[in-house]
């Protein structure tokens, strides 16, 4: 038993915050935010040449084959960071909808270029046979995935949808309406039971939005941290008021046992069945929970420089408000666990 | 990662198992600790003990097992007992925490004579650490030790000594060395209850029990040997000793045991349909899938020797406050039900409803306990997060 990142675990993260930690500067942040589409063909290079969008696609179709677990690795670094790269549907959920519900023929169609970058995914969910409200990474994507009330995901080209790209509250990403035509779709119908291959996607995506979440929380603690230790006021540093360390004490006690929680629900998706379902939901509600606290008592622990637009630790709050909504917020996600488990 | 058992762990499963199957019916009622340990909890012991389930890395020449430390080991077994609801052995701080103490610090002839004794349950110890005006700040204590005619000669009170009414020894820190600085002038001792001038009186707490004890001593004669580690050390001693309490008040079994009872409380009150129970109930769960998966992490790190740090020091906190919102949960799923209250003292078996109370009360104690959670904020923020100590002022 062993209960922690494997050190290829450790190196690839290390290398992915390297690259964007250069890449995403707040200055950077702040120029995408006024225009942002949630993409930039820059990053989204630098990013194939790292491999990420084959992270998970199987090696026999040029991915790396790796499991969810990484998928989160990355997500928690793509989060603190606030990068404007598409990932957790265009990277994960639409791979995994491949992997789990096509064809082999479809597969080695569209994998690859999945793997290779050529192609980037918006994905949805729609509860009448074509239109979406609120599609995951579907800003500037080249196609388009949508589960239909079957349970099977229809794929189009973005040109064949109508797409309504709003902007956000979260400015680094739009959130985005579309319609597609089922009837013009490539129907990836190849699952068994296709309801359950569509949960295994959506929790999948759960899993790495709260990855992301962990990420951006973590980032807005060590950021407060770090003013704390220098800000001086009544001739003291302001960390030393214990009103500050008590609060300090909270936010790690709430934030540190979310790492575990979320490597053990990416864990389960892939090794533990029986508790995929409850873990991937009960984290995706808990972070939720546990980011809207941190993201708050960050920001208070700056004093006014925390509200101000010029620091910019409200790209990290917004998008810690973002991930909460996606797929699902906390009461959500928990009376989703409720019915898995059978309380009602 | 890798949550799957070795080979080896999981023949010691198998093991365990067999155990639990041939002599699980031996073993006493979960719970406990506020009386002295039954002829029946005391056979138990033993057993365990011979069959290396307690006191498995303590030296055989110390009456253990002698096995390699292995910490994955000691999570298999325990979580083994946990799954069968069997009691896993006694927890008392002779244990848990003289015990590994005097593994760490204690001289040959202090191991030989206290180790095998204390963990197969023939010897209970109490803790006299805390002092009315010594609390939080516990190097401030001033209860006396002054050698004379080769005995430390010890006047002055100890107070929440849990199980000093049965205990047949203490562990006693008192100040030897007035003229060194507040944490260089104590030292630890090993006295036997039974020595002249010790009284005893019972404290009893809010849960209606007395958990608690007040000690006075009074010219209390304590041979000059029974000292651990030598004259001023006590602190330094202490510290090894706190250090395994902390780590034993957060425990995760205990989390899913209880999460488990309160499910299926709410499924017999019907409250599983109501969602506002039901969201609460959700939450904890939640709570508990995040502190166990913590608990496999600082696992891991213990038995790959790293250490944990910050990780390490919110587990008290985290885990009480945790363990206070359950019992909260179930004493709400009660309602009026659970509000007769029918504690008939010490001996009694509790019911179901009683048991709630009390651990929601008594859980209000371990908050207090073994370091306030005030304090725990305190070390966790000054030396898990590296913030600067508070400045000290002058007296107003």
């Amino acid at each position: 038993m062993e209960f922690a990142l494997s050190q290829e675990q450790v190196l690839f993260s290390d290398s992915l915050r390297g690259l964007l930690t250069e890449r995403v500067t707040i200055d950077a942040l702040r120029h995408h935010a006024e225009t942002g589409s949630g993409f930039d063909e820059g990053l989204w290079d630098s990013l194939v040449e790292l491999g990420l969008p084959g992270l998970l696609v199987p090696e026999r179709f040029g991915g790396a084959g790796l499991g969810i677990v990484d998928a989160a690795v990355a997500a928690e670094v793509i989060g603190g960071t606030a990068a404007f790269a598409p990932f957790a549907g265009s990277v994960v959920m639409a791979t995994l909808a491949f992997v789990h519900a096509a064809t082999e023929a479809l597969q080695s169609e569209w994998l690859p270029r999945i793997a290779a970058g050529e192609v980037r995914f918006g994905v949805g969910i729609s509860r009448n046979g074509g239109q979406v409200h609120a599609a995951i990474d579907a800003g500037t994507a080249t196609h388009l995935l949508v589960y239909l009330p079957d349970g099977n995901a229809a794929v189009v080209p973005a040109t064949q949808a109508s797409v309504h790209m709003h902007r956000s509250i979260d400015r680094t990403r739009p959130v985005t309406d579309l319609t597609i035509d089922p009837a013009q779709a490539i129907i990836l119908d190849a699952a068994n039971a296709p309801q359950a291959a569509m949960q295994r996607v959506l929790d999948a995506g759960r899993v790495v939005l709260a990855a992301d979440t962990l990420g951006a929380a973590q980032h807005m603690f060590d950021s407060a941290l770090a003013f704390v230790k220098q800000r001086e006021q009544f001739g003291r540093i302001i960390g030393s008021f214990q009103a500050m360390k008590h609060q300090f004490a909270d936010m790690v006690t709430m934030l540190e046992p979310c790492r575990g929680m979320v490597w053990y629900a990416a864990y389960a998706q892939d090794a533990l069945p029986d508790e995929a379902r409850v873990t991937a939901l009960q984290t995706k509600a808990h972070l939720g929970d546990v980011g809207r606290e941190i993201a708050r008592m960050a920001t208070e622990a700056h004093g006014g420089m925390g509200f101000t637009d010029l620091l910019g630790l409200h790209y990290w709050f917004k998008r810690i408000m973002f991930n909460r909504q996606m797929l699902g917020g906390p009461e959500h996600c928990r009376e989703e666990a409720a019915r898995v488990q059978g309380w009602v | 990662m890798d949550l799957s058992l070795s080979d080896k762990h999981r023949a010691l499963q198998d093991e365990v198992r067999t155990f639990v199957r041939e002599h699980g019916h031996k073993s006493p009622k979960l719970g406990g600790g506020r009386k002295r340990p039954d002829q029946k909890t005391r056979d138990w012991q033993r057993l365990l003990v011979d069959h290396g389930y307690v006191g498995r890395t303590i030296p055989r020449a110390y009456g253990g097992a002698g096995a390699e430390p292995d910490v994955l080991e000691a999570a298999v077994i325990a979580s083994e007992f946990a799954a069968a609801g069997i009691y896993a052995g006694m927890t008392n701080q002779g244990i848990s925490m003289l015990v590994p103490t005097l593994l760490e610090v204690g001289t040959e002839q202090q191991k030989k004579q206290w180790v095998e004794k204390t963990i197969r349950g023939d010897v209970i110890w109490c803790q006299g650490y805390s002092e009315p005006g010594a609390g939080s700040d516990l190097a401030s204590l001033t209860t006396r030790g002054v050698l004379q005619d080769g005995h430390w000669v010890i006047n002055g009170q100890k107070i929440w000594t849990s199980s000093a009414h049965y205990a047949d020894m203490m562990f006693l820190l008192c100040r030897t060395e007035p003229d060194k600085s507040k944490h260089e002038g104590i030292s630890y001792l090993l006295l036997s209850m039974q020595t002249p001038g010790i009284e005893v009186r019972p404290l009893r707490t809010m849960t209606g029990r007395a958990e608690f004890n007040e000690v006075f001593f009074t010219d209390v004669r304590v041979p000059e040997h029974q000292i651990v580690l030598g004259r001023g050390k006590g602190w330094h001693v202490a510290n090894v000793t706190l250090k395994h309490e902390r780590s034993m008040i957060g425990n995760a079994e205990k989390m899913t045991t209880r999460l488990e009872q309160l499910i299926a409380l709410l499924k017999a009150n019907g409250l599983l349909g109501v969602a506002e129970y039901r969201d609460r109930l959700l939450k904890l769960q939640g709570e508990v899938i995040a502190w166990k998966a913590h608990n496999l992490r600082l696992l891991t790190e213990a038995a790959q020797g790293v250490d944990s740090g910050v990780k390490r020091m919110i587990v008290k906190y985290g885990g009480t406050m945790l363990g206070f919102r359950l019992a909260s949960l179930a004493i709400d799923a009660l309602g009026t039900a659970g509000l007769p209250f029918e504690s008939a003292g010490e001996d009694a078996e509790d019911d179901d409803a009683t048991t709630w109370n009390i651990d929601y009360l008594y859980d209000v104690g371990l908050m207090i306990g073994g370091g306030s959670n005030n304090i725990q904020k305190n070390i966790i923020a000054e030396r898990g997060l590296d913030l600067p100590r508070e400045p000290k002022v002058a007296r107003v």
